[in-house]
């Protein structure tokens, strides 16, 4: 399992648009991809409650990524956070 | 008559007639079904037909509102996908209920999740689900979807308009929205601005039936709604109306065109943006640049300074949108009056005149190098200046350059491609247009913050209402300082911009023409304004 911690430049959050395209990134790989923030989490290919995690500016999200492909959904994923987020 | 308030989000002024849109909000009992499987793939077949419609609505919307705006039926198709959501249905079903009535459960216990949330902006995603929730009812039950049956273009009232619902208006037939509830975030705030049309949202009101058909009117600029309005109001309203359409129609028209006066003077006309997704209204406007880019939306609203990475990404975003047009970065202007917590700044008397800005900057160089190496790592995608703001004399300046020397210096060691970055600083103290000659000669650019400088020369505080007559912004003291500062400017060879409010102000864009200003850096909403007073300038 891995893990990384971002902490969200958007000034409206996780809001619909990223929310959509980063379920359409984790759907991408095996692995199972967990968001988790202010002591919640959400698969990241639940659309709704990734949206309702409620995750806004500023606060801190990890983004835990376990299974066969987890060293290249990282790497993707990292790289998703920082252009859209 | 009735006047009702409201939070409008378009400038803009609307006349005729009231069509009050009712929702066909289908009440649904609850049966018992015995055929299970069949109840199942007749729900599933709902949804696909759904997803189909969706799909149909992105396209639509593509046209006619643009990428960003359709992008919420692509969400909404993926509403549909998703799993939680599915099997609540799913499940209930299973148990021998109705589709539609286990939709509508769904309906409501997904929608209840967004709005029991303290943020607005995920408040308002309910109705994202109630949408969606509606359109897969809709289709159980055979029901077409409704649009405004008249002819005339209406002033649609409405208690809160959904994405679907609001595309699928016919704009030709819309000539304003009013809407009971919705915030400025509400789809239909963000798609009646993607549209132009005059919208009033979180009124309040109880619309009812009668009010078909008689004549209202939409005041964007004061935010009211007007039902059957006095002669005299209307009359008014009409030449308001008159006015701003045909004000709009010659601003449109502006676009593509030059900076230009009638003798042939020209001057750039930049926009301030404060965000990266503020790029997008910049680029809409026509501007030829970014004269103003406020970094602090970097550091604000988090719990730590944010790294160089994010940083870099975020200047990067806004180079590569704005391709070859130049963008000016201002570093942080941080001060005692913002609330950065983990700067830990001492609370101050006098925060105008206390620690902030440059004056951080140069006392904590670590912040100001993380800021400035993210700026030059991406100065490689673009065409990046940066200006350093609060400026009061040449030795601050010459202790950048070294610090920025030294940045140069590590990057190029550690591989990093790097454009061309002109450094500027803004002239926003009396101290600094005093010292405009000398300073003149350190950096290649000047922009003239006149917020600050008209604040600092005349000793009026800003926030300050009571003093609001003293604080004439043109003020013959403001002005010959600008002058002073572009004549300096010139003399270097530098060009001279002006960043602040002052820029905008039409009655002194021949004045600024006059002095020789380079270029005027405004919010994107008035771009085409001053392109306008410019190529009135005979």
């Amino acid at each position: 399992m891995k893990e990384f911690q971002y902490v969200i430049q958007d000034p409206v959050g996780l809001h619909a648009r990223p929310a959509g395209l980063l379920v359409k990134q984790a759907a991408g790989f095996q692995s199972k991809v967990t968001i988790e923030s202010g002591g919640k989490s959400a698969d990241a290919r639940k659309l709704i409650m990734l949206m309702s995690l409620g995750i806004k500016q500023g606060m801190e999200v990890t983004c835990r990524v376990d299974g066969e492909d987890e060293e290249a959904a990282v790497e993707a994923l990292q790289k998703f956070f920082q252009e859209n987020l | 008559m009735n006047r009702y308030a409201g939070k409008s989000v378009l400038k803009g002024v609307a006349v005729g007639r009231v069509f009050f849109y009712q929702k066909q909000d289908c009440h649904i009992e609850k049966t018992e079904v015995a055929d299970i499987d069949g109840e199942i793939s007749r729900f599933r077949e709902a949804v696909s037909k759904a997803k189909e419609q969706l799909s149909a609505l992105y396209d639509e919307a593509l046209v006619n509102v643009g990428e960003d705006h359709a992008m919420i039926f692509d969400i909404h198709r993926m509403m549909l996908e998703d799993e939680d959501y599915l099997e609540a249905i799913e499940q209930a079903v299973g148990e021998g209920i109705n589709a539609e009535y286990a939709v509508q459960m769904a309906q409501e216990q997904f929608a209840e999740l967004f709005a029991s949330m303290d943020d607005e902006y995920m408040k308002a995603r309910a109705v994202d689900i109630k949408d969606i929730s509606q359109r897969v009812i809709r289709i159980l039950l055979g029901i077409p979807e409704d649009g405004v049956p008249s002819e005339e273009p209406v002033i649609l009232v409405a208690d809160d308009l959904t994405p679907s619902e609001t595309v699928k208006m016919d704009k030709n037939k819309i000539l304003a929205f009013v809407t009971v509830r919705g915030s400025s975030n509400s789809h239909t705030a963000i798609l009646a601005r993607s549209m132009n049309l005059p919208a009033l949202v979180n009124t309040g009101m109880e619309p009812k039936e009668e009010w078909n058909g008689k004549v209202g009117v939409v005041d964007g600029f004061n935010g009211e709604f007007i039902l059957e309005p006095e002669q005299e109001i209307l009359d008014e309203m009409i030449r308001c109306k008159n006015q701003w359409v045909a004000d709009l129609e010659a601003l449109e028209d502006l676009k593509g065109k030059e900076n230009v006066t009638g003798d042939g003077r020209r001057v750039d006309i930049f926009a301030n943006i404060g965000k990266v997704n503020d790029v997008e209204a910049v680029l809409e406007a026509d501007a030829g640049g970014i004269g103003l880019f406020r970094s602090e939306f970097l550091y604000l609203g988090r719990d730590n300074f944010p790294t160089e990475e994010e940083q870099f990404a975020s200047y990067k975003a806004v180079l590569e949108k704005m391709g070859q047009k130049k963008v000016v970065i201002r570093t942080l202007d941080i001060g005692a009056d913002k609330k950065v917590d983990y700067f830990h700044l001492e609370p101050e008397e006098n925060p105008a005149l206390g620690y902030r800005a440059i004056r951080v900057c140069l006392d904590r160089p670590e912040i100001f190098i993380t800021q400035l190496r993210a700026i030059y790592r991406a100065s490689a995608y673009g065409r990046a200046s940066i200006m350093f703001p609060m400026i009061v004399s040449v030795e601050e300046v010459r202790r950048i350059k070294e610090i920025v020397e030294q940045v140069k210096g590590e990057l190029q060691v550690e591989g990093y491609p790097m454009g061309e970055v002109e450094l500027g600083i803004m002239v926003e103290t009396p101290a600094a247009a005093l010292l405009s000659e000398e300073l003149a000669k350190e950096v290649d650019f000047f922009s003239i913050g006149t917020n600050d400088l008209t604040q600092y020369t005349l000793a009026v505080d800003r926030q300050n209402q009571k003093l609001e007559s003293t604080c004439n912004t043109h003020h013959p003291a403001v002005l010959k300082l600008i002058e002073m500062t572009v004549k300096n400017g010139h003399k270097a060879g530098i060009w001279v911009g002006i960043c602040g409010e002052l820029a905008a102000d039409t009655e002194l864009t021949e004045t600024f023409l006059a002095m020789g200003v380079d270029e005027l850096s405004v919010s994107a909403s008035s771009v085409l304004k001053v392109r306008k007073a410019v190529r009135d300038i005979t």
